[in-house]
């Protein structure tokens, strides 16, 4: 299908480096690589080897030293701190290892969270919220907070949140770092068909090769360059 | 309504924490408000003293006594309406801790001139009639559990001997500044006994109280009072009601400037404890401001999140403390009464102890709050791992 291998991110002699104290530390060195509508990016690596690095680049919250990224033909690696959390907003839902669900709000009220910024009613917010966690089949757990839930309803809640405003790319951290096997596969599942139904670019950042056996593309940062799999 | 309802259960997240920064703030509050009211408490009298009210006394000392024969004096002075008298008894009701004020008053006139003090006509009549009768403010009255035509004997300090009274008459307050604890009687009561036992001190009054027609030529009839006795062997001092009111209280003015500095200090303290809660509750949710820093909230969303928990923290102790200011005040006022006749919370003292706990939020979140604000993204989701 010709509208799915359409580029949607464009990485252009990406380079990124520490400074600790007076010595310059590099972790990423001229990165260069597309992203396709719909890909699903397994980003694999020892530690240290830069590739939560490049994830957070990629998601606007860390600044290259060098280099662009292009999403949709806007240029983020350009952008203001205040214009790139509007972006955010926008175009990123974020997945991580340990959920970061907010403990003193419902299930219900973390996946309305993001929807606060974009100006929808009550109503309107509420029938997001509830098509969403019906996605991941919480629709019986929407009162109860995330002390109340399994790691791995925990991590669906946390995907429900990443989707409820519909972003054009979904960041993972080692989306299932944290949970049982059962869990774990669970939650590939599920995102593996947010990928498949909704064509959403999913990049997703793993040391489990079970996990990256799930995405279309896979790609080993090693000493911070990037290599495309075998 | 949602970002609302978080600072709400942020807020009350370690509840432990929480509830005892909460007794502070409350403590802080009530200690605050009391000790503003015994400020107040302390310039009621100048307060509630009259613009129309001259006072003149011996110009060397309040204890030296003036001549009665200057009434007729002062009465003839431009500017002066009516004039009355009065001596400070200093009598001791039954034993000292039971401290009132008391004097002997010229009763035809006193009640004149001070209209803020009512008498219900009748009993006014009655207290004219008798010689020994006296009036005692109504909280004077229910102090000691007085009623009408009960005997009451006070032991004289500066005039020996005992004194016995019938009470004929109580007055109440016109206005929630008056003073409802005085205890007044017939000076010529006091002088006819005097004449008797030590002639030389007959005809003296303590101070004469003058009612002027224009409050505007207070200095100019002041003037004119004082320039009839000058030279003479009793010279006068006149001045308003509220200078000589105010010329008692400015003898403890370096202790009502500590008990202020005090009150501040708590609030600086208090300040400490907050502002300690609030950056204990900010490193712990770093994380989550993280968080909602990549869903793409900005600074003000996250500015608003932890003001608003200072605020609701410290609302919430400041509301306790005022509901606990207004009980605390009138446990204040019973026990110490003789000393604070006038112990009211003040609106104003309210509005102090609102304006205190708004500081005390706002400044306890600033720190805090440019903390989160300035943290980056990448750094506080690190120490989430």
């Amino acid at each position: 299908m010709e509208k799915e291998n359409k580029t949607v991110v464009r990485i252009r002699g990406l380079s990124k480096s520490y400074v600790r104290g007076t010595q310059v530390i590099p972790v990423l060195n001229d990165i260069n690589f597309d992203i396709a509508q719909g890909e699903f990016l397994a980003l694999m690596g020892p530690s240290g080897s830069g590739k939560s690095t490049l994830l957070n680049l990629l998601a606007g919250i860390d600044k290259a030293d060098t280099g662009s990224i292009e999403v949709e033909g806007a240029e983020i690696t350009a952008l203001s701190e205040k214009e790139l959390s509007l972006w955010r907003s926008d175009h990123v839902g974020f997945i991580f290892q340990f959920y970061n669900l907010i403990p003193v709000l419902t299930a219900f009220e973390n996946v309305e969270l993001p929807l606060l910024l974009k100006g929808l009613t009550k109503e309107e917010r509420r029938e997001h919220v509830e098509m969403t966690l019906g996605l991941v089949n919480l629709t019986d757990r929407m009162e109860h907070y995330p002390s109340q839930l399994s790691g791995g309803q925990q991590q669906r809640v946390a995907i429900a949140r990443a989707l409820v405003t519909d972003p054009t790319i979904l960041v993972a951290d080692e989306p299932t770092g944290d949970l049982d096997r059962a869990s774990a596969e669970d939650v590939l599942n599920l995102m593996e068909r947010v990928n498949r139904e909704f064509n959403k670019i999913i990049i997703m950042v793993t040391h489990d090769p079970r996990a990256a056996e799930k995405a279309h593309v896979i790609r080993h940062l090693e000493k911070g360059y990037l290599y495309a799999d075998p | 309504m949602l970002i609302l309802k978080l600072l709400f259960r942020n807020a009350l997240r370690h509840r432990l924490r929480t509830y005892l920064t909460i007794l502070g703030l409350t403590i802080a509050i009530l200690a605050f408000g009391l000790l503003r009211t015994i400020v107040d408490a302390w310039y009621a009298g100048v307060e509630a003293s009259s613009a129309n009210r001259l006072i003149t006394r011996n110009s060397i000392s309040l204890i030296y006594p003036l001549p009665l024969s200057y009434l007729d004096k002062i009465k003839q002075v431009e500017g002066v309406e009516q004039v009355s008298f009065g001596n400070w008894f200093g009598g001791v009701y039954i034993s000292e801790k039971n401290f009132f004020a008391n004097f002997a008053i010229d009763s035809k006139t006193y009640l004149d001139i001070v209209p803020e003090f009512v008498v219900k006509p009748d009993q006014k009549q009655d207290f004219l009639k008798d010689r020994k009768a006296a009036v005692a403010g109504v909280k004077l009255a229910e102090r000691f559990g007085w009623k009408i035509g009960d005997q009451i004997t006070l032991k004289g300090t500066i005039f020996p001997g005992n004194w016995d009274f019938v009470l004929k008459a109580i007055y109440k307050g016109r206005d929630r500044t008056t003073d409802e604890t005085q205890f007044f009687f017939h000076w010529d009561y006091l002088n006819e006994t005097v004449k008797q036992v030590e002639p030389l001190r007959a005809d003296e009054v303590g101070f004469y109280i003058i009612k002027i027609k224009d409050p505007n030529m207070a200095a100019e009839v002041s003037e004119r009072v004082d320039a009839q006795f000058r030279n003479s062997l009793a010279e006068t001092l006149t001045e308003t009601e509220k200078a000589f009111q105010m010329s008692f209280v400015t003898m403890t003015e370096a202790i009502m400037t500590a008990i202020q500095l005090v009150s501040f200090v708590i609030i600086i303290i208090i300040m400490a404890v907050m502002a300690n809660t609030m950056a204990m509750s900010v490193r712990e949710r770093m994380g989550e401001y993280a968080i909602f820093k990549t869903m793409g909230f900005g600074w003000l969303h996250i500015a608003i999140l932890i003001f608003g928990e200072s605020i609701v923290i410290t609302a919430l102790g400041c509301i306790a403390g005022i509901a606990l200011t207004f009980p605390a005040a009138q446990m204040f006022s019973s026990q110490l009464g003789a000393y604070f006749p006038i112990f009211n919370v003040k609106t104003q003292t309210i509005y102090l102890d609102i304006l205190a706990a708004f500081i005390v939020a706002v400044i306890s979140a600033v720190i805090p709050t440019y903390r989160a604000m300035s943290v980056s993204i990448v750094d506080a989701l690190r120490r989430i791992g």
